[in-house]
Order: structure tokens, then C-alpha cells, then sequence
């Protein structure tokens, strides 16, 4: 019993929210005003209890297992969260149904902690649908809007087609080794082709909730459509947590056909990278920008994952929670500016520097460090995960790569150049932000431009394997 | 002397500047910061030349180092040789009249300084670093300052420059890091520079690295054909833009080339030479009399910059000891001389609102200091002995003429040949704006320079001065550096 509860205690923590809230909901309610810093609240402490307490072990016959890089990777989460319910905190106060969206989003948590945890394929699949269709429905979440309930409806279509997919390849498995346990399956994979077959029908369900490209074709849209609180959360954190899991099932479960996986990832990081990046160049909208900016850095994720090693999952667990403060913020500054104004442009955005420079800076901020140029976090990120892959990749996959972070500082370099040097008549007018928003862009600040000098991260991260 | 100075003060300065509001006082904090910075650079010269006399002959002095990443063995290497002291000196001289020269920046005052210090902070970092990691990540450090300030104070087409800039050093920056990342794991899981000048590293590995390394830091100095950012981008820059542009920043690009490209990879520096010798011949050639073309005094010293840096480009082709002084003092010299032309270009600019030699002149009559100081810049472009100029150029040609074979030879006096070009850009630019009479009646009620532009003027002819008469100092200074690399180059 006291085993369970201290493995299971991230879990646990985000079910006692939940229930927290339901009963809150079916009772009496409560005004946004104090519901919302009570759920802030709980989310901080949620993450500084996860750093506390961390064991390694199994539970359920080996389906559920935890470590503390596990443990780790699910703190990262929980930041991403508490980050989301700051920054869009503008947005939220006024939403009518403030309790049911951190219902959504937490329910959607915990099917991510389960997924990274997942010791086999049917916890894994469960944990999988439990983070996507929580998110479908927050997706809808703008009632009135028709794009909102369009983009629902893409995300759950094409997450039951890729839902059905990955079944399919969980049967194959099955139907050839007899088991679905990840600590079995290494011994009983025979490389056969049809196991092959089964590996890539499993690989693209990952592919199309990371968009790596050619499963990318919904990401626009439901970015497009979706509140940008479910955007963030979309792009940051289920991404995060279908990459934590990928190496694990990569490194540990498929490591027999490693050989079959490396040039797989190699091709669609190179894929995601170049499309990307080629079409964030001609986005209007902002939420589509980001969108297109973040296949192109699934790609460079991917690029750290080829390493197949301990440094590479460091340096991709390192790049994660550098690309989370710097896509929250901008993220975090895009909503700040749609709530107010309504308008989600980059030429909205030309002279935005005169009437907000604070949120210019965060923005510019979070975009040089996408970006990957120094002082910012993002370029310590960036040369690592390369540094990671240079061990056993050729110096063209580098150069390629290399030659992607400038194609992306061009389309960055625009919607800076908007901000700063472009003229308006009529640029948005100064916006007064709430002090949570206030609070979770300076913590993103913080994290952009220190995550990079404190070196002791990485090593931190490093010695959690 | 403790070399974490060097990067504390630029760094509080920058900090301090960001508390004042008044644009006064942050005029003055930063003014304060850089005469804060030039006291540490000349402390530094002293003692440094103290502890070489006191026989410490160790490759670095004042060295430290910090482990940053463990599980990558990254480290924070500092030190300093006589070359970087002398890089140090530069950066110095021309941010403090950068600082002085941009009194009148009414538009975001204390954005501009900020950027400005960061951008100093870069340079320094740059030259005091012994850690590949650490010298790229203060290298990648001045893009966004540059692109701001090209961008928000800029002039004429200034968008386009400054995205052009960015990206162009982007690309050598890819490349760099590509070449960087090999040399990490040819040299066993290191970014150390001294430690990998001891490596053991293959002439195939050699060869496949250098190009990417020397063609990557050779697009921040201008290498050819690698130079179209250079004027664009330096003369849509604000005045300290492209003071700092041409000044400094081509050479960390130079300074990248020696100190990492030929200094780590002898081998592969050996196959390239000649190509490197071709294209700076080129530059040096083409730049001459494409400047011959230009009508804008910024375009003017803007091309007639590829052109002299081409000069150090082809001295570090040559691969003889005194070329490789030489080099390092064209730097030097070019960097003193090319940061006061732009300030007096600027000055010039400020008043009579353009930069078409041929709307200008009489102007000698009106602002005599202001065109001194355009003639005193302009005889130093063309290598007038008693200025920085001639010395710099005298020892590349020296160094170039010890190779006696007919490649080396053609090359070498092709180069010299340049001379003659400069000269006559030179004179006919200088000539026309100072000379003859005034073309517009409004030019006859120009002022002449302020006391911050005195200064400014002031500081970079004493640098100019002090080594066009008395090279003997800087020579001590470079000879020891120049010559750790020839050995590595001869393989001792």
C-alpha cells in the first residue's frame, strides 16, 4: 500500500485535483475569480511535491514503472501546466466553464503520466486515448466559435485513425511474439519483416502525436482553431510526453532493430525539419506560424533521439524543457494579445515594440531561443541535441540541420523585425496583463535565458539515467 | 589580473543601464563603463608585458577555468596570450568611441547602449576564451545586438541589411558549428584549444575540417566571395554599428581563422593555402576597384575594407611567421583605422545629411578638425609610413616575399599593386569633400566636431599613432603568438 502510493504519487496528486474540482463543480461552485489562484495554487504544489519523494519501481506486473529521470520527465509536465494556467489566466478568468477546462487538461495530464510510465502495450494505449480525448474536447472549447468546434473535429478524426493504426500494429506485435510487455518484447523481436511492419504501423501513432512530417497535415488547422491555452498545451506538453515515451520504447523495447529505426528517424527528422521551416516561412497567423515552427523542431528532437544513448535522451529531455519556456512565452504573449485585441497577425504585430515592450521582449526573447542563437537557452539546447547525434551521424546530417536553424531564424527574424522595426499606424494598444501573466512570463524569461548557463541542468538531467 | 573583469564590467554596465531612465545618465553610465573597460585593457598590457618579463613564458597568462558541463567536458577556459591582449586593446579603443560617437542617439537611448555593451561583452568573451564552446557561444552572441541595431537606427535600406548580415553569419556560423562538433570528436570528446592543438588528428579528418571551420569564421571577416554582407550592412548600421561591424567583429572572424582554423588543423591549412591565397588576391583586387566605382563614403570604406582585410587573409595563406604578425597587425590597424573613418563619416553625415562625395565640398573651410582627421584615416588607408597603416601592410608584404616561388610572388605583388588603387579612391574621395568649393550655401553654417566627437577622434589616432611610430610593442606583443602557430604549422 505505502509502496503504491509513493510510486504512484504524481498520479495520485493530479486524481485528487480532479476530484477536488468535480466536487467543487457538482457543489455549490465557486466564482472564476477565487477558483482560478486556488487551482494555481494546487498546480504549484503539484510540482514542487514532484520533485520530492521519487523512487524507482514497478507496480501491476510490471505495467506501471517509475524511476526518478521518470519522475523528472512528469515534473517537467507539471510545469508546463502550472505555466499554462498562468499565462493564459487572462483568458481563462473569463471563460464560463473555467472548472470543466482543468478537468479536461487534467485528466489529459494523467493519461501522460500513465503514458510515460506505461510498462506494456495495453497501459499504453489506454494511457494514449485518455491524453488525446480530453484534449479533442478541450480543442472545442470556444462554443461560439465555428473554427474551434472545426478543429475538434480534425484532431478527434484523425486521432481515431491513428488510434485504429496503432492498434493494428499493437495486434501484429502480439499476434508474432505472444507478448505485449515492454521488458519481454526485446528478446522475443525476431526481426522479421512483418515485425518491421508492425514497428512502423507503432511508429507513425507516435509521428502523427508528435506531427513529425508526412503525419503533420492536422496540426495546422487545430492550431489554428483551438484556444491558444489549448494550443500551448498541444504543442508543448503532449508532444513532450509522446517523446519522453518514444525513447523509451525506441532505446529499451525495438533496440534489435535499432539499425531499421535510425534511418526511419533520420528521414522524417530531416523531413520535418525542411518542411517546416519551409512553410512557417509563408504563415500569416500566428498560431500556424508556431505550429509550422514546432514540426520543424520535432525535427531536431528526432535528431536527438537517432543518438540511441544516455546522452542523447539528456540532451533531448534538456532541449524539451528549454523549447517549453520558450514556446509557452511566445505562446503566452500571443494569447495576452488575441485576448485583448482579438488579433492573431504577425502584421498586427508591426510596431508592438512602441505600445508593449515588455511583451515585445518576451516574445523576441522566446523566439531568438527557438531560434537556437545565444544568450538564450535554446542555443545550448540545440548544440547539445547535435552534439548528442554528431557521435554517430554523418557531418552532412549535421550540416543539414545547421543549415535548418537558419532558414528558421529567417522566418523568426520576420515577426522580430514586425515588432521592432516595422511602422503602424494603429499598432495594439498597451495592454494591461494580469499579474499571473505577468508572473508566468518572467518565470519563462528566467527559464530561457538561465536554463542555458546553469550548466549543472544538463549534468543534473545526466545523472538521473 | 583577474580576466573575469573583462567580462563583469561590460556585463554591470549593460545591467546599470537598463535601471536609468533618464537618457542623460545612461549616456554617462555607459560612457563611464567603457573608460572602465579601456583602464582594464591597458592594466592588462602592463601586466601582462610585467609577467613576460618576469620569464613566465607559459602559452597563456592569468588562466582559469570552471567546469560548465561535466558530462560533456565543456569548460570555461580563460586566458589571454599577446594576441588576445592586443584584440582586448582594440575592443577597448573603439567601444569607448563608439560610446562617444553616439551622443546624439535620441531614439531609445538606452536600448541602443545596451546592445552596444553587449556586443562588447561578445568581443571580449571572444578573445579571452580557450574553449571551442565557449568562444562560439560569445561569437553567436552578437547577433541579435547587430540585427537590432542595424535594424531599429539603421538608415536607407536597412531591413534588408540587416536580415542579409544575420543570415550571412548564420551560415558561417553552421558552418563553424559542423566543423566544431568534428574536431570535438576527432579530438576525444574535447572542446579545449590547447588541449586539442596536442590531439593526434588525421590529415583526411584535417582536411575535411578546415575548409568548414576557415570558410565559417572567414564570412565574418569578409573572406571572398563570401563578402556581400559587408556593405550593405555596414553602411546601413548606425555610425557605433558599423564601427563595431568593421572593427571588431571582421575580426573575430580573422582571429577565429588564425586561432582556430590553422592554429588547430596544420595539416589542413597546408592543403588550402593556396586557395586561400586566390581568393584574398581577389579580394583585394576586386575590392580596390569596385571601390574606385562607389560615390557613398560609406560604401567608399565599406568595399575598401574587403579590400584590407583581404590583406591579412592572404598573409595567413602565406604561412611564414611574419606574415602571420603581419596578419594579426592588419587586424589590428585595419580595425583602429576602419572605426575611425566610420566615425568621421558618421560626424560628417550628422551635418551635412549625406554621404555623395560629389554633393560635398569646401568642407575643410567650415569643420577643419572633422577633415584633418578624414585626411590623417585616409593616408593611413593608403599605408603612409608613421601610421598604422603602413607598418601593417610593410610586414604582410615582408612575410608574403619570404615565399619565393612564382605563385607566391604573382600573388604578392598583385596585392601590392592595390596600393596604387587605394590610393587614388582614397585621395579623389578625401580630395573632393575636403577640397574646392562648397557646393551647397547651407554647408557654410556646419559646425565642427563636439567634444565627445574630439574624443572619440582623439583616442582611435593615438591607437592609429602609437603604432605607426613605435610598432615595436605590438610587434613583441603578436611575434610570441605568430610564432607557437608556425611551429604547429612546421609540426615541431
Amino acid at each position: 500500500m505505502n509502496e503504491f502510493v509513493v510510486l504512484m504519487k504524481s498520479e495520485l496528486m493530479v486524481t485528487a485535483i480532479i476530484f477536488l474540482l468535480l466536487f467543487i463543480k457538482v457543489g455549490k461552485g465557486m466564482k472564476n475569480e477565487q477558483l482560478l489562484p486556488m487551482v494555481q495554487t494546487l498546480l504549484l504544489v503539484n510540482l514542487i511535491l514532484g520533485f520530492f519523494f521519487n523512487k524507482e519501481g514497478n507496480l501491476f506486473g510490471d505495467m506501471f514503472h517509475t524511476s526518478s529521470l521518470i519522475a523528472f520527465e512528469k515534473n517537467i509536465l507539471n510545469l508546463g501546466v502550472y505555466l499554462i494556467a498562468l499565462l493564459c489566466s487572462d483568458w481563462l478568468k473569463k471563460s464560463d466553464n473555467l472548472s470543466e477546462f482543468f478537468l479536461l487538461m487534467l485528466s489529459a495530464l494523467l493519461g501522460m503520466f500513465l503514458l510515460i510510465s506505461s510498462g506494456n502495450l495495453l497501459i499504453f494505449y489506454l494511457a494514449l486515448e485518455l491524453a488525446t480525448i480530453p484534449v479533442a474536447a478541450m480543442a472545442n472549447f470556444d462554443l461560439e466559435k465555428k473554427r474551434s468546434s472545426e478543429s475538434a473535429m480534425k484532431m478527434i478524426l484523425s486521432s481515431a485513425f491513428s488510434s485504429g493504426i496503432l492498434l493494428f500494429g499493437i495486434s501484429l506485435i502480439y499476434g508474432i511474439t505472444g507478448s505485449i510487455s515492454f521488458s519481454e518484447l526485446p528478446q522475443l523481436a525476431d526481426g522479421s519483416s512483418l515485425f518491421t511492419l508492425a514497428f512502423i504501423f507503432l511508429f507513425s501513432a507516435f509521428a502523427f502525436k508528435l506531427s513529425v512530417v508526412p503525419f503533420h497535415l492536422w496540426t495546422a488547422d487545430v492550431y489554428e482553431g483551438s484556444p491558444i491555452a489549448v494550443t500551448s498545451f498541444l504543442s508543448v506538453i503532449s508532444k513532450a510526453s509522446v517523446a519522453f515515451i518514444l525513447m523509451t520504447v525506441l532505446f529499451k523495447v525495438f533496440q534489435p532493430i535499432q539499425a531499421i529505426w535510425y534511418a526511419l528517424i533520420i528521414i522524417l527528422a530531416v523531413a520535418s525539419m525542411l518542411i517546416g521551416n519551409l512553410f512557417a516561412i509563408r504563415q500569416q497567423n500566428i498560431k500556424r506560424f508556431l505550429a509550422f515552427s514546432s514540426i520543424a523542431q520535432v525535427g531536431f528532437i528526432l535528431i536527438g533521439i537517432s543518438s540511441n544513448d544516455t546522452m542523447g535522451s539528456t540532451s533531448v529531455i534538456y532541449f524539451i524543457l528549454i523549447y517549453l519556456f520558450s514556446n509557452l512565452a511566445a505562446f503566452g504573449v500571443a494569447s495576452v494579445i488575441s485576448e485583448h485585441t482579438g488579433k492573431e497577425n504577425i502584421d498586427d504585430y508591426k510596431g508592438l515594440y512602441k505600445t508593449n515592450p515588455f511583451l515585445s521582449w518576451i516574445i523576441a526573447l522566446a523566439l531568438f531561443s527557438l531560434a537556437g542563437i545565444p544568450p538564450t537557452a535554446g542555443f545550448f539546447g540545440k548544440l547539445f541535441l547535435l552534439t548528442a547525434a554528431g557521435a554517430k551521424a554523418s557531418y552532412g546530417l549535421i550540416l543539414v540541420a545547421a543549415l535548418n536553424m537558419i532558414i528558421s531564424l529567417y522566418y523568426y527574424l520576420r515577426v522580430v523585425r514586425a515588432i521592432f522595426m516595422d511602422k503602424n499606424d494603429s499598432p495594439v494598444p498597451a495592454i494591461q496583463t494580469g499579474a499571473s501573466v505577468k508572473l508566468g512570463m518572467y518565470i519563462c524569461a528566467a527559464g530561457i535565458v538561465l536554463t542555458g548557463m546553469m550548466g549543472w541542468i544538463y549534468d543534473y538531467i545526466q545523472s538521473l539515467h | 589580473m583577474n580576466l573575469l573583469l573583462l567580462l563583469g564590467v561590460p556585463l554591470f554596465t549593460a545591467c546599470a543601464i537598463l535601471l536609468w531612465r533618464n537618457q542623460q545618465q545612461v549616456k554617462w553610465v555607459a560612457l563611464a563603463g567603457s573608460v572602465v573597460q579601456m583602464v582594464l585593457a591597458i592594466v592588462l598590457l602592463f601586466a601582462f608585458r610585467g609577467e613576460r618579463a618576469a620569464q613566465h613564458t607559459s602559452q597563456l597568462l592569468f588562466e582559469q577555468s570552471y567546469p560548465l558541463i561535466q558530462s560533456l567536458n565543456i569548460h570555461f577556459h580563460i586566458g589571454v596570450d599577446g594576441i588576445s591582449v592586443s584584440m582586448i586593446l582594440l575592443t577597448a579603443f573603439v567601444v569607448i568611441a563608439g560610446v562617444l560617437v553616439s551622443w546624439n542617439v535620441e531614439k531609445m537611448t538606452r536600448e541602443f547602449y545596451f546592445l552596444l555593451l553587449l556586443l562588447a561583452l561578445g568581443a571580449y568573451g571572444f578573445f579571452i576564451s580557450f574553449n571551442l564552446f565557449v568562444l562560439f557561444f560569445f561569437l553567436e552572441i552578437s547577433v541579435i545586438p547587430k540585427y537590432l541595431l542595424i535594424g531599429i537606427w539603421g538608415s536607407g535600406k536597412k531591413e534588408y541589411s540587416a536580415n542579409k548580415l544575420v543570415l550571412m553569419l548564420m551560415f558561417g556560423s553552421a558552418l563553424i558549428m559542423v566543423g566544431m562538433l568534428g574536431l570535438y570528436f576527432a579530438g576525444n570528446h574535447d572542446f579545449d584549444l590547447i588541449s586539442l592543438s596536442h590531439a593526434t588528428i588525421s590529415p583526411e579528418r584535417q582536411n575535411l575540417l578546415f575548409p568548414l571551420l576557415f570558410l565559417g569564421f572567414g564570412v565574418f571577416t569578409a573572406l571572398f566571395p563570401l563578402h556581400t554582407w559587408v556593405p550593405d550592412g555596414h553602411s546601413s548600421a548606425p555610425t557605433a554599428g558599423s564601427m563595431f561591424l568593421a572593427g571588431i567583429s571582421m575580426k573575430l572572424g580573422g582571429y577565429g581563422c588564425l586561432r582556430v582554423a590553422i592554429f588547430l588543423l596544420p595539416e589542413g591549412a597546408k592543403e588550402y593555402a593556396n586557395i586561400i591565397i586566390i581568393l584574398s588576391s581577389i579580394a583585394i583586387l576586386y575590392g580596390a576597384f569596385v571601390t574606385m566605382m562607389q560615390k557613398d563614403l560609406k560604401y567608399i570604406n565599406a568595399y575598401s575594407s574587403v579590400s584590407h582585410v583581404g590583406f591579412s587573409l592572404l598573409a595567413m595563406g602565406m604561412l611564414t611567421q611574419t606574415a602571420i604578425t603581419g596578419a594579426l597587425m592588419q587586424m589590428i590597424s585595419h580595425g583602429l583605422m576602419t572605426a575611425l573613418f566610420f566615425a568621421v563619416i558618421g560626424m560628417i553625415y550628422d551635418r551635412t545629411h549625406t554621404r555623395m562625395v560629389d554633393e560635398m565640398g569646401g568642407l575643410m573651410k567650415v569643420m577643419p578638425f572633422i577633415t584633418t582627421v578624414l585626411f590623417i584615416v585616409g593616408l593611413c588607408s593608403l599605408g603612409l609610413p608613421g601610421l598604422s597603416g603602413f607598418v601593417a601592410e610593410m610586414t604582410v608584404f615582408m612575410g608574403s616575399w619570404q615565399r619565393d616561388d612564382t605563385f607566391h610572388r604573382i600573388a604578392t605583388i598583385a596585392a601590392a599593386m592595390s596600393i596604387v588603387v587605394t590610393a587614388v579612391y582614397i585621395l579623389r574621395a578625401v580630395g573632393q569633400t575636403a577640397m574646392g568649393p562648397i557646393k551647397h550655401a547651407a554647408h557654410l553654417q556646419l559646425k565642427d566636431a563636439a567634444w565627445n566627437e574630439k574624443l572619440a577622434a582623439i583616442i582611435l589616432l593615438a591607437g592609429i599613432l602609437s603604432i605607426g611610430i613605435a610598432p615595436g610593442w605590438l610587434n613583441d606583443l603578436l611575434t610570441p603568438g605568430a610564432e607557437i602557430i608556425m611551429n604547429r604549422i612546421a609540426g615541431k
